[in-house]
């Protein structure tokens, strides 16, 4: 008797890229607004961005059904959080928080590429990049999903940080101002949309300052 | 795990029309490659204010109606003014899907999910039975992503009438029709606004072979078939 072989999958890649840039007192997270399946566009105008707390902005892409229970569990947990200590989760809290939650399914993984930015406790930008089972670094900037092998080397050569190893410390985040950042990520995703099938339609742009969060969107190639 | 279903239907299409929602699915239940039930009914009303349309196992898509019976039916017994909208019940479908999925044991459907409710219109898909889902003004699930969808990208509106928007929808089911082979000539409309859920009784669109390309099919392509 031959061995039983699956014939379904429990992932599907519904596509995409998201990026985020850390500045001194801002940060901008983007990511596209479509979602594919195979080589069929399901949807044009799909957010992969959460908000999960006043300063901490989520974007992921991969399997959506697996982002989107990711969103609902830190959701959850973030109000359990308030409830218990009567105030937001701060960015990096909230980036240890789903660090825990990822490895937790080390074993049946959330297909979900994530990068996580904000401001931290001293107001400063923070943008923290994930792997699918929860490893992670804080960064200056990030990208993941289908179109990050085109965006991550295009953000190297334009805002490469001082090597780690440099004493005394030198800080990651851009010295771009936030107009500059944002024009940056609308040049990168209209780069990654021109190369990738599964980049384009929009682009969703989050900025996140001392004021607040602000939502934009750009048009991009809709092919 | 489970490795393939036996009794399939094939495609549903759902639109955003001016008071509410139009859905179209046909009424086959395929057995593999055997056109075995002629008088499936893919769409059903939930609750006062949502629609249901499934493809992909039959009886799968009844074992999904009972989890929706007893979830209407215990909103129902708070006696509490409250009903679930459609919102909540795609919400819930998606929940169903992906624990099902998470459990290796999943409902082998893609749902169309419809509604109104206070006069907000809703439409919802579950893609797959892997858990996927979005809301669109046109969603389809099966062949019809591939053969409807183009169509409605191209001439759908905000506000069509219900008029139009059934020539819509017929229109895409006549491309399925001639193109999917688990399509079958026989097909229900539903149409659900805030007054209320009505499919219509099942019907048969005309159709044209006539046409040139159908009898010479390889005469652009030769060695073709």
């Amino acid at each position: 008797m031959t061995k039983q072989q699956a014939n379904w999958s429990p992932y599907d890649n519904n596509g995409g890229s998201c990026v985020a840039i850390a500045g001194a007192d801002y940060c901008v997270v983007a990511a596209d607004t479509r979602m594919s399946t195979g080589y069929s566009i399901l949807t044009r105008d799909y957010s992969k961005i959460c908000q999960l707390a006043d300063k901490c902005v989520m974007a992921s892409s991969g399997f959506q059904a697996d982002v989107k229970a990711l969103q609902k569990v830190l959701a959850s947990r973030h109000l359990i959080y308030q409830h218990q200590h009567n105030k937001q989760m701060s960015c990096p809290a909230m980036g240890q928080l789903l660090s825990n939650t990822l490895y937790y399914k080390r074993f049946f993984p959330y297909y979900s590429f994530n990068v996580l930015g904000g401001l931290d406790n001293e107001g400063k930008g923070c943008v923290f990049t994930y792997d699918a089972v929860g490893s992670y670094e804080r960064v200056g900037y990030s990208s993941q999903g289908s179109g990050s092998t085109l965006i991550m080397p295009f953000l190297d050569n334009q805002l490469k940080s001082p090597s780690p190893l440099l004493l005394p410390a030198q800080d990651a985040v851009t010295p771009l101002s936030e107009s500059e950042a944002v024009d940056l990520v609308k040049t990168v995703f209209a780069s990654a949309t021109e190369r990738d099938i599964y980049t384009g339609d929009k682009v969703e742009i989050v900025i996140i300052n001392a004021d607040g969060i602000h939502r934009d969107f750009m048009d991009v190639r809709k092919d | 795990m489970y490795r393939y279903p036996y009794v399939t239907g094939t495609s549903v299409i759902g639109i955003k029309y001016k008071d509410g929602i139009l859905m179209a699915a046909d009424m086959g239940g395929s057995y593999g490659s055997t056109l075995r039930y002629k008088s499936v009914e893919r769409m059903k009303p939930i609750g006062k204010h949502s629609l249901l349309g499934a493809s992909g196992e039959i009886s799968d898509f009844q074992e999904l109606l009972r989890y929706l019976d007893e979830l209407i039916l215990y909103d129902n017994m708070w006696d509490d003014g409250n009903s679930l909208g459609p919102k909540e019940v795609h919400s819930y479908l998606t929940r169903v899907m992906y624990n099902r999925r998470n459990k290796f044991n999943p409902l082998w459907n893609s749902l169309v999910l419809g509604g109104v409710k206070k006069g907000q219109k809703f439409l919802g898909t579950v893609v797959s039975m892997i858990g996927v889902h979005f809301e669109d003004n046109h969603v389809a699930t099966g062949f019809g992503n591939h053969l409807a969808r183009p169509i409605l990208r191209d001439e759908w509106h905000e506000n069509l009438s219900f008029e139009d928007g059934v020539k819509l929808l017929e229109k895409c089911m006549l491309v399925l029709l001639y193109r999917d082979r688990s399509a079958i000539n026989k097909l229900q409309i539903a149409k659900i606004t805030e007054e209320g859920v009505t499919i219509s009784p099942p019907y048969s669109l005309k159709t044209f072979w006539g046409f040139s390309a159908f009898k010479n099919p390889t005469v652009g392509a030769e060695g073709s078939w």
